[in-house]
């Protein structure tokens, strides 16, 4: 294992402080380290709360700030936040009008967040995102994993907010959006969990793990490593597969963490000709590292269908240390 | 049988040891099916016990109780709130001095409850698969951590249906499930303390 790091046991309390200094203008990481707040609340808006395993930044944490979240709850690398910590940080941020969680649906997650809404009382909503389609047998699973498409979901909702839509306006809204989104991710290399010490998987110099989760766990299958126009046309063809609709949409081309820009924007080109070729619009689009697993190389493509209102509350404006825009 | 805060902290100190001696075996098994953490989740939680958890401050129930609790706010994952469960269920049904039927009793409640948090049912590749054997055969007076070992390598040919290992499929045959062998390596600490009976 090489890695920046001091001790492997103290790499998430080391980074976390490091993020709530570098973005102290924006953010506020709370006692304990339980979860990173807005440093400005508003009142009287419901209050947006995730969270998950951390390895994933700038999910969650870097989308804390004015037009998406209200806080995050960071848990240790890959592993879900335990109920104190999403408890702790509803409380801190509930501006009076409820608090909606955005949950990942993993078992860990939403068994954690269950338990904190329970605990919770009061008015407390939950939206899972599950845009992965690599996960094909759902009724023999936990149910598909909520990927990158949880990025699209958290700005759309965080603006309608902003709007002061209320809770179940919200709840109706984030529904919607990630019933309209689908991802499909590929890996090339594995990711190395620092207190583990070494690579999650195995996987040979001409080989790819299509279908690969945000976690390093498999996917669809193992397969010989093809030129991007056929790995990008293999994703688009199942994303664009599950979607019961065509039309305008909102294509993001993530990086799992050790994929250069210059590969993302190369698979962006080639999904986006792919998406046209299929009848859809890209109306708008994003390219960058939002949702990783640590350093492994990779993307994943998410298409989410938009519109009017949709289209509306994604150019709304938006200030978090991770994803800035018209403010 | 009464069980005392010396034997308690036995029990604690049995099953953390337990823990901590497996714990790369664990994380392992974890690598193969799942996100390969298991072992280090495990063992902060029994961490996080040794050092909140006092046995000498309340009777079996309440330790149990904050047993759990202290798993479902160190853990973490699906762990936390699934061994957390157990425990905490444990401590909610079982008298401060358990006879037999009451420890079947609450078993039973623990695996119910179990169930209900996880949704997930025996014969999915996941700790069920122990606790369910190993409850009857504490019932049924036989060799409780036998039944649980056998338990956990019957989990070796099962295809996981729940958790991230079920995103493997097929490829999660072969391997036994990381929470069955944790189930199995804590109640073989736990009979150890309190013996057979």
């Amino acid at each position: 294992m090489k890695k920046l790091i001091n001790t492997p046991e103290t790499v998430l309390a080391e980074s976390l402080d490091g993020f709530a200094a570098a973005h102290a203008d924006i953010v506020t990481l709370a006692e304990d380290r339980k979860f990173v707040r807005r440093a400005k609340l508003t009142p009287g808006k419901v209050a947006l709360v995730s969270g998950g395993g951390s390895g994933h930044e700038p999910l969650h944490a870097g989308f804390v700030g004015y037009g998406m979240l209200d806080a995050a709850c960071p848990g240790q690398v890959f592993t879900s936040p335990t109920p104190d910590q999403m408890l702790a940080a509803a409380q801190a941020v509930d501006g009076g009008a409820g608090i909606l969680f955005i949950v990942k649906n993993y078992e860990g997650d939403t068994m954690n967040f269950d338990m904190a809404a329970e605990m919770a009382g009061g008015e407390v909503m939950t939206v899972l995102t599950n845009d992965d389609v690599a996960v094909e047998s759902s009724t023999y699973t936990t149910g598909r994993r909520g990927v990158a498409g949880t990025l699209i979901v958290e700005k759309i909702v965080g603006a309608a907010a902003e709007n002061n839509v209320d809770l179940a306006g919200l709840k109706a809204l984030g529904d919607r959006v990630n019933s309209r989104t689908r991802s499909m991710g590929v890996a090339l290399t594995s990711c190395t969990v620092p207190e583990a010490g070494a690579p999650t998987f195995q996987i040979s110099d001409d080989e790819m793990e299509m279908g690969v989760g945000i976690h390093g766990e498999p996917g669809r299958r193992r397969v010989k490593l093809a030129s991007a126009d056929a790995i990008a046309n293999e994703m688009v063809a199942a994303i664009t597969d599950d979607l019961a609709d065509k039309g305008d949409a909102l294509l993001l081309v993530n990086g799992f963490g050790g994929t250069p820009l210059m590969e993302l924007y190369l698979m962006y080109n080639s999904a986006r000709a792919d998406l046209e070729k299929r009848g859809f619009k890209v109306q708008r689009s994003l390219v960058g590292n939002y949702v990783t697993s640590l350093e492994m190389a990779g993307c994943s493509i998410t298409v989410s269908l938009m519109d009017e209102e949709t289209l509306g509350l994604w150019d709304a404006p938006v200030h978090t240390p991770a994803f800035r825009m018209n403010m | 049988m009464t069980v005392d805060a010396d034997r308690l902290r036995k029990l604690i100190e049995a099953m953390a040891q337990s823990i901590f001696a497996h714990a790369d075996e664990l994380t392992a098994l974890d690598q193969a099916i799942g996100d390969g953490d298991h072992g280090l989740n495990m063992k902060r939680g029994f961490e996080a016990i040794l050092r909140d958890v006092d046995p000498a401050a309340a009777p079996l129930p309440d330790t149990l109780k904050s047993i759990g609790m202290t798993l479902v706010m160190s853990v973490g994952g699906a762990s936390g709130p699934l061994f957390g469960t157990l425990f905490m269920t444990l401590g909610k049904e079982l008298p401060p001095a358990p006879s037999r039927d009451d420890v079947v009793r609450a078993g039973e409640a623990a695996i119910a409850a179990i169930k209900a948090r996880g949704k997930s049912e025996v014969g999915q590749k996941t700790m069920l698969d122990v606790l369910r054997p190993a409850l009857d055969a504490f019932a049924a007076s036989e060799d409780v951590v036998q039944a649980a070992n056998q338990a956990a390598e019957a989990t070796v040919p099962m295809k996981a249906m729940r958790g991230r290992a079920s995103f493997l499929g097929e490829r999660s045959i072969g391997h036994m499930d990381p929470g069955a062998r944790s189930s199995a390596l804590l109640i073989a600490a736990a009979t150890d303390t309190l013996g057979r009976s």
